[in-house]
């Protein structure tokens, strides 16, 4: 059997006579059966556990709790089972006295088995972090902000109209023809490559390094320092795009020729 | 005794014990869910902060809780949530539009025009509908410029930023299916230079531009195709990517970082 550290011996024995009502020093051991039997179910079935003989005793104490047939029908397995397992794991020496039932050291019922520390059982998976409740913090910030979008637009609405030029004619080129500005950057690549190149090739490589973006960045840091590389092609891509939007927008006049806006006007419909 | 009582208090009574009558009935608390705060009323606890969640239909979008640094507007800018409502706001308006124009060739010009000279609010809904459009390719493009910055396509979040690319183009072809039906010479030859292109993808692009123009030429069939294509089957696809991508967000544990 594991030795009880003397400490916790002490403070059982404590609890015990402050339950009882005598002091620790009077108690002796092997006397407390009587209280283990007016105590509460668990101490009844621990003393059902730890002897057969007691178990009639106790259930007769339990019996105003449980029902009589529940109790009769696990009184022998319970009892045979633990007997046999106690014989087996104790020396003979500290089995349980057999006609006398709560008697463990100190006028135990129970026995410390092990103490277990709780990391080696317990499984911490998630740590404690620093969260807020969505609302009110974050659901008022998203309405602002959609309520400032919303203002914006109507405002923007009210003093800017929509373009509406005369109805579609085929029969009349317009001059320039640009497509819509999010297209113009490769419209701005027509001029330079075959159509193929311009208008298939590059922006399918383009979608298609950016759907492989994350499968071909192997670098697991976040912060900005550890990924210069990955931030300085991502800038280049973009202001690449930027630009050539802006040079289709505003830099090219009739024929799609290059003019500057502050020269030959804008020829850009929104 | 009860005479002497001022009106004003009986009607009051009056009042509350009929809110009593409105909020105890069968109806009501078929609406609100057990624990809704519209049930038992808002007092500040967080008990109540989270029950606002998680008895309400945004329990879908937002989990009860948050970390700290998701709701700093200097983090997200709010792009990706902001893009989501200019979908929404497109679609308010947008259905607004429909009311009043016929996706047929002879009829489209005519159709908006009588719109932005004769119907109430006809041309500030118009003009709201392209301008949020507009606004949205922006949003989706620097919300996706916003992610790469944070490193936030990185795992678990791969998949996620995969469907944010799809939602980029998508939202690419809802503005530029849009871009057409005004059936203004605008509209006409920007199509015409975009679809012009699609026509050079190698081996079938004769048969894309075939398909999507609905004949070899722009037409009155290209304008229904793409009316079609824009108030139905794109948002339609959309909407399931988007929700893909709401779900991921959060099953991935929330939104990225802090750095």
């Amino acid at each position: 059997m594991v030795d009880i550290p003397e400490h916790l011996l002490e403070r059982a024995r404590q609890a015990r006579a402050r339950l009882t009502g005598v002091s620790p020093d009077a108690a002796p051991a092997g006397s407390g059966a009587g209280a283990a039997e007016s105590d509460s179910v668990p101490a009844a079935s621990a003393a059902v556990a730890a002897s057969p003989v007691a178990a009639a005793s106790a259930a007769s104490s339990a019996g105003d709790k449980i029902p009589a047939h529940l109790l009769d029908r696990t009184t022998p397995a319970s009892a045979t089972a633990t007997a046999t397992a106690t014989a087996l794991a104790t020396p003979p020496a500290l089995a349980p006295p057999a006609e006398l039932a709560p008697t463990g050291p100190g006028g135990h019922t129970q026995r410390l088995l092990t103490v277990v520390k709780s990391g080696s059982i317990q499984d911490v998976k998630t740590l404690p972090s620093d969260k807020v409740h969505v609302w009110p913090h974050l659901l008022i910030v998203e309405f602002v902000a959609a309520l400032f979008v919303t203002a914006l637009l109507l405002v923007f609405s009210i003093f800017v109209n929509a373009p509406l030029l005369e109805l579609a004619n085929f029969n009349e080129t317009t001059n320039p023809s640009k497509a819509p500005w999010y297209f113009l950057g490769l419209q701005e690549l027509l001029t330079m490559f075959h159509p193929m190149v311009a208008g298939v090739t590059i922006p399918g490589i383009g979608i298609f390094l950016l759907i492989l973006a994350p499968y071909m960045d192997r670098n697991s840091d976040h912060r900005p320092e550890k990924r210069k590389f990955a931030i300085s092609l991502m800038t280049i891509h973009l202001l690449f795009w930027a630009t050539l939007v802006m040079i289709g927008s505003f830099f090219r006049g009739p024929g799609f020729n290059f003019v500057f806006p502050w020269e030959a006007g804008l020829f850009f419909d929104f | 005794m009860s005479s002497k009582l001022p009106a004003s208090y009986k009607a009051r009574q009056s009042a509350s014990d009929l809110a009593d009558k409105v909020t105890g009935s069968q109806a009501w608390n078929s609406i609100f869910r057990p624990g809704s705060i519209f049930r038992k009323g808002y007092t500040d606890s967080p008990r109540n902060r989270s029950y606002v969640i998680m008895n309400s239909v945004l329990y879908h979008l937002h989990p009860v809780k948050v970390k700290r640094h998701a709701v700093r507007v200097s983090y997200t800018l709010c792009l990706g949530g902001l893009s989501f409502f200019l979908f929404i706001l497109l679609t308010v308006t947008g259905i607004f539009l429909m009311f009043f124009y016929r996706p047929d060739a002879a009829s489209a010009w005519d159709d908006i025009s009588t719109l932005e000279t004769s119907v109430t609010f006809g041309l500030l809904v118009r003009n709201m509908h392209r301008w949020a459009a507009h606004l949205m390719v922006l949003t989706v493009f620097l919300h996706m410029a916003r992610v790469f910055y944070h490193g936030a396509y990185k795992p678990p979040r791969e998949f996620n930023w995969v469907i944010g690319v799809v939602l980029l183009t998508l939202t690419l072809l809802l503005s530029f299916t849009g871009y057409l039906l005004p059936w203004d010479q605008l509209a006409l030859w920007a199509v015409t230079v975009g679809t012009n292109m699609m026509g050079y993808t190698p081996v079938f692009g004769d048969q894309v531009r075939f398909v999507l123009l609905g004949g070899v030429e722009i037409g009155t069939d290209t304008l229904l195709r793409w009316y079609v294509l824009h108030v139905l089957l794109l948002p339609f696809v959309i909407v399931i990517f988007m929700a893909i991508h709401f779900w991921r967000v959060r099953k991935d544990g929330g939104i990225s970082g802090p750095m």
